[in-house]
């Protein structure tokens, strides 16, 4: 059932929120325990705001399950991490929770993730494994993957999650939901534990694209307390989002349709771009050139902003802290070193060398620069076209375990989604059918809709259109 | 941008990270695989207008105190506290 569908019935009287938080806790003891999306989550608490929910306000009563690296007062924030996982409740409400408190919706559950965001697989992840609901053999992508598992599970009716290099876009691909990365800016970060600030963005996961048009509509705003937060009015999402593709030009880059993309995936994504063709939406080819470098250039930006970012998990004042440190600098070490997974430590580590004297200029100056070429080239497709389609994923989801052990092999299965962040504009994933792939039938692939800096609205209305589809 | 081998000890002490000599090993021979993919950006021709890419922030707020975490709330999370602050092990040596 989709929000939107929940939201009627509790206006119809047909159902209440604590009814629906009642059912969906059954369905996590049932499912859960295979499927392993939650961190953990807290019925009573959440009973409480069920009893008292106002179905007046646009959210009213509804559970959103938040990714666990989305600061929630009095909740537990592991990112995935031994380093909080024992010893940190937030003591604050990101801006993000305290919008959709004040819309009237319920945070539920504190979702799994691959450590500090760091991966795209929830492999990562230093407390549980989250395995695909379409195949308990598989990963569900990552970084938010429990967010997107749980959605498509049955055990959240949407989720937040959030996207640095496509960590809601890859997992919603893999798991058959929808997930929106908006504008970097649209959506505040105050209160997300930071992996790249200049990269990453919070977005929903859900069943549809009417309900992520809602939940934007909500998390979406100016803040004060993020510097980097657009202060630029916020449209109605839901306006044209049944206007259709008539005259709507649709770019199609030539640098994501190349070799490596699975036959299937291939297959369902021009399959779906034919069908908006019959609907009247103009397919005009593209040219992304630098999109061969988009990979290289996100793996010396994330890195560096991450090590900088993850330099105040030292021990000190919240989170792991090493039991008999010889002085102040080694608790700092052992506290890191204790606290951290391998895929973060080898980040920090490069972010810190590609930073350090003497490469500084030579890698992350010149990666910024080949950042603002492919910021470029999009800025110049979307002066013939509106929105620009691709695949989100060269494969369906691979099974866990299966990664490959040169770590770039893994980061290069990034291609597509990694673009949409370095330019700074919004993307979304939709279920785009299935097909089978290494021996299981029936894995989910994603269509991607890229749009213009601050182009949500067309963004959205595509989507809508390509949904229905299906 | 051709490079001189990675110190990893050298780049985990600046990142206050203790690595096993297993860790360094690993991490060496990874992170040189993926500096030798990162290698292709400085083949790239790049125009003469192209500058790197600065992230637009807004005005900053105007300079008035408020209310922000209180300490109580901070020390809830703090690993080791006494006399309302946060205790760590000695910073400075004894002369």
């Amino acid at each position: 059932m989709s929000l939107t569908s929940l939201r009627r019935r509790y206006l119809d009287g047909e159902t209440t929120p604590t009814e629906a938080l009642s059912q969906l806790a059954e369905e996590i003891a049932t499912r859960d325990p295979k499927t392993g999306a939650y961190l953990s989550h807290d019925l009573h608490l959440a009973l409480k705001d069920a009893s008292v929910a106002d179905l007046s306000k646009p959210l009213g009563g509804l559970p959103i399950g938040i990714k666990d690296n989305i600061n929630t007062i009095g909740q537990p924030c592991t990112c995935g991490s031994r380093f909080l996982a024992k010893n940190y409740t937030s003591p604050y409400d990101a801006t993000v929770i305290r919008k959709l408190k004040e819309a009237g919706a319920i945070p539920f559950g504190r979702m799994n993730m691959d450590e500090f965001a760091m991966g795209s697989a929830t492999e990562n992840s230093a407390l549980q494994i989250t395995r695909n609901p379409h195949d308990h053999d598989r990963i569900p992508g990552g970084s938010s993957g429990g967010s997107a598992a749980a959605v498509a599970d049955g055990t959240a009716f949407a989720a937040l999650g959030s996207d640095t290099g496509g960590s809601i876009r890859q997992p919603a691909s893999h798991c058959g939901v929808v997930g929106l990365k908006p504008t970097y800016g649209r959506v505040s970060r105050f209160g997300l534990v930071a992996f790249a600030s200049s990269l990453d963005q919070i977005g929903p996961l859900t069943r549809t694209v009417d309900d992520a048009a809602l939940i934007l509509q909500t998390i979406a705003g100016h803040d004060p307390q993020d510097s980097t937060s657009l202060d630029v009015p916020v449209p109605d999402y839901s306006a044209e989002i049944d206007l259709g593709v008539k005259g709507v030009r649709i770019g199609i880059p030539k640098e994501y349709f190349g070799e490596g993309i699975h036959p299937g995936v291939r297959e369902n994504v021009e399959s779906r771009i034919k069908q908006l063709e019959g609907l009247g939406a103009v397919i005009v080819p593209i040219s992304l050139p630098h999109t061969e470098h988009a990979v290289a250039t996100y793996y010396v930006i994330a890195p560096a902003e991450a090590s900088s970012n993850l330099s105040r998990f030292d021990g000190i004042r919240y989170g792991n802290r090493a039991p008999n440190p010889a002085n102040i600098i080694d608790l700092y070490h052992q506290s890191r070193e204790l606290g951290f997974g391998s895929e973060v430590r080898r980040r920090i580590i490069l972010g810190t060398y590609v930073l350090s004297s003497g490469y500084y200029d030579a890698y992350y100056t010149r990666a910024q620069k080949v950042r603002a070429l492919i910021t470029r080239d999009f800025k110049q497709a979307f002066e013939t076209v509106d929105a620009i389609l691709s695949p989100v994923a060269p494969t369906p989801a691979r099974k866990i375990g299966s990664c490959a052990e040169d770590p770039f092999q893994d980061y290069l299965a990034d291609i597509f989604t990694i673009p949409a962040n370095l330019a700074g504009i919004p993307a979304m994933s939709i279920p785009c059918g299935t097909t089978s792939f290494d021996g299981s039938d029936n894995l989910p692939v994603g269509l991607q809709i890229l749009a213009p800096h601050l182009g949500e609205a067309m963004m959205l209305r595509v989507a809508k259109s390509a949904e229905g589809l299906a | 941008m051709s490079h001189d081998p990675i110190d990893v000890r050298y780049v985990a002490k600046l990142a206050r990270l203790d690595l096993t000599e297993a860790e360094v090993a690993v991490f060496q021979s990874q992170l040189e695989a993926i500096l030798g993919h990162v290698e292709s950006l400085s083949a790239i021709d790049l125009p003469g207008d192209i500058t790197a890419t600065d992230t637009q922030l807004g005005p900053l707020r105007d300079d008035q105190p408020h209310t922000s975490l209180l300490p109580e709330a901070v020390l809830l999370n703090a690993p080791d506290q006494a006399q309302s602050q946060i205790r760590v092990p000695k910073v400075v040596a004894d002369a």
